[in-house]
């Protein structure tokens, strides 16, 4: 089921004299998820992801704007009658409840002629247990299920009514580090052997990046960029898409650009066709240096950090705007760790400039 | 035992002293008291041991009488005032104006003193030589005649104590239902609703077992507390209670230690023996029904 959001609006009201300020959570989103895919919904905490979902699955009410699933209005539809899945972040398993319980308590809810028998019912259980392999759980309370397994029986029960639309809200944050890359392929497995459309949120963009068919990125309420995890990291539209994503984070200067030509500091480091002149900064992914004698951006040199087959190299510089940029290179080309100096050139597909006060891209002329 | 153990009795010794002289030795007296048969409050002098006193208690239509009252407060009010209390608190839990406000004023009758209540009581229900009452004149104005509700007949005395008891343990109960309830994470809620639950099967299925074990608390305490009724019904039939008919288990225990025709402890002791029995018996069985219903 393909969905549209259409200038989605949320304002939540100031509360009272002390916060008399309306809070705009959602502002004037429009985008439109494809059917069947899995989609991440990105962005720090408090950007308003987490009530984009809710508005998809009609737990909240936009102030205006439209919503619609396939060709279907359901704006004003309440979520039961919406047919979605929804997995909350603490998985809101009914504690009293056995995981049968749990998985059989939507199904249970089905009314009239959507009634189901006893029969029909453990099959669908037993379906979407197997799906998720929990098949071994199902007599056990929530309590006695480890995290990633409250996870997979919090999937299972939004899975057994065949929603529509699957929703998470931050599906991995209470997972330790390793049973989350154990969950994350499990969830683009899940995924795909439904084929439902899924909208997860998260506020970790490895985990957005590494499953995701499509992520948007948000901030404060806006809508920053929306496209598949790799065009998003290659072509950041901003400055805050740019720093969001990618582990290292990465590497801002303050720059100008005067008479056709990029300026760190007062080097010139590579030309900068067809943009006026003006105050820049200029993003480097850690991949995007080059180690090079005569290289243009000479930086002091802090540390190396051999790790195999990479080699992270931390150093300074002047008009760096945190305190070390990070470079990553082939071990092959790895200096000494004794220099006091390391040179850089730049590549130019790795390097994007930003207006200094939009904090717009700046696009060069080939 | 080692050093670290005796210090920690160290610790405990003053309130172990304290519980010992008067919650363990008087427990043990009472024993003793209810076994001791004639015995001479003024000479301390007693003719042997025995189950006399209990079959004297027993046999006692005062405390008969006693009983059959206490009984009957009991079983009224203690599943009324719960149910009364679990209603009023969901319906405070889902309002959003006046929430604040309607929970003070459910609670105000927690920190009023018993016997002022008890002469509000007072006004809506006795008869004076200048007025029947404000319930009396309700009664009336839908074209009944009026009751006399302290003095009268034995139900309409039941039915006043009963009111008055199940007013006085409510704010307790909402108060902790109230709590309760809004300690209910509000994604049970959502989850259930994206699920197309009933709001009646929400009730049922989430609210009340999520609430349980709280229910259980109160009524547990409610059985306990209801059992040892006697200051609610002196606040309303004043002391003389047998002539009223409206005594209680621990209003005979009192009279036979310090009433009028007071002065014997064993009768006293035994009764409250007997109080601590049937007390000790529905609270087992409550915990024991707990342990299969209630879910934590």
């Amino acid at each position: 089921m393909k969905v549209t959001l259409q200038n989605l609006t949320k304002v939540f009201p100031g509360r009272n004299k002390q916060v008399s300020e309306d809070v705009i959570a959602v502002n004037d989103f429009n985008f439109e998820i494809p059917d069947g895919k899995l989609i991440g919904l990105l962005g720090p905490s408090g950007c308003g992801k987490s009530t984009t979902l809710n508005m998809i699955s009609g737990l909240e009410k936009p102030t205006s704007g439209k919503i619609f699933f396939g060709e279907e209005d359901v704006t004003d539809l309440s979520p039961e009658l919406r047919g979605v899945g929804l997995v909350f972040q603490n998985y809101a398993l009914y504690p009293h409840l056995t995981v049968k319980g749990n998985i059989l308590f939507p199904l249970q809810n089905l009314k009239k002629d959507k009634k189901l028998t006893k029969e029909q019912m453990n099959e669908k259980v037993e379906y979407v247990s197997k799906l998720v392999q929990i098949d071994e759980l199902l007599e056990r309370k929530p309590s006695e299920l480890s995290g990633g397994q409250q996870q997979r029986v919090a999937i299972a029960r939004a899975l057994v009514k065949m929603p529509k639309i699957l929703l998470l809200d931050e599906p991995l944050s209470n997972l330790d580090a390793r049973l989350r890359l154990q969950t994350r392929e499990e969830l683009r497995r899940i995924q795909k052997e439904t084929g439902i459309t899924t909208v997860f949120v998260t506020h970790d963009q490895e985990e957005a990046m590494s499953i995701s068919d499509m992520i948007v990125v948000m901030n404060k309420g806006v809508m920053n960029q929306y496209g598949a995890p790799q065009e998003v990291y290659e072509d950041p539209k901003n400055l805050f898409v740019a720093k969001f994503l990618g582990t290292p984070p990465i590497n801002i200067f303050y720059g100008s650009v005067r008479s056709g030509a990029l300026y760190i500091g007062k080097t010139e480091v590579m030309k900068a066709p067809g943009l006026d002149d003006r105050e820049v900064y200029v993003g480097v992914r850690p991949e995007g240096f080059i180690i090079n004698e005569n290289g243009p951006l000479s930086c002091d040199l802090e540390r190396v950090e051999v790790m195999g087959r990479d080699t992270s190299i931390v150093a300074r510089h002047n008009y760096f705007t945190g305190a070390f940029i990070r470079a990553i290179i082939s071990s092959e080309d790895a200096p000494r760790s004794d220099l006091k100096t390391v040179s850089f050139s730049l590549k130019k597909n790795k390097t994007y400039i930003f207006d200094k006060i939009t904090e717009e891209r700046l696009y060069l002329e080939n | 035992m080692n050093d670290r153990n005796y210090k920690g009795f160290l610790y405990l010794l003053p309130a172990l002293l304290f519980l010992g002289i008067f919650m363990v030795y008087p427990l043990i007296d009472v024993v003793i008291y209810s076994l001791e048969e004639g015995y001479n409050f003024a000479s301390g002098n007693f003719n042997g041991y025995g189950l006399y006193n209990f079959k004297y208690v027993l046999h006692d239509p005062f405390f008969i009488q006693a009983l059959k009252n206490t009984s009957i407060i009991v079983i009224i009010t203690v599943p009324l005032s719960t149910l009364i209390a679990l209603l009023i608190s969901l319906g405070l839990n889902s309002i959003k104006p006046f929430r604040e406000f309607l929970q003070t004023l459910y609670f105000l009758p927690y920190v009023t003193n018993t016997l002022a209540v008890g002469l509000v009581f007072m006004i809506l229900f006795k008869k004076t030589p200048y007025s029947d009452g404000l319930v009396n004149l309700l009664i009336n104005s839908l074209g009944y005649s009026s009751v006399d509700f302290i003095e009268g007949p034995y139900a309409a005395k039941m039915f006043v104590m009963c009111f008055y008891t199940i007013w006085i343990v409510m704010p307790f109960k909402i108060l902790i239902l109230t709590s309760a309830l809004s300690s209910v994470n509000k994604d049970y809620y959502n989850a259930a609703r994206v699920d197309g639950t009933s709001r009646f099967r929400i009730f049922y299925k989430i609210t009340l077992p999520m609430i349980s074990p709280m229910i259980f608390y109160l009524i547990i305490t409610g059985f306990i507390g209801a059992f040892k009724a006697y200051s609610d019904e002196v606040a309303i039939f004043g002391t003389n209670l047998n002539e009223a008919g409206m005594n209680t288990i621990v209003g005979y225990v009192y009279d036979m230690l310090y009433g009028d025709s007071g002065g014997y402890p064993s009768f006293a002791g035994a009764a409250s023996i007997i109080l601590f029995v049937i007390v000790f018996t529905i609270t087992v069985i409550n915990l024991l029904i707990s342990k299969n219903k209630v879910n934590v």
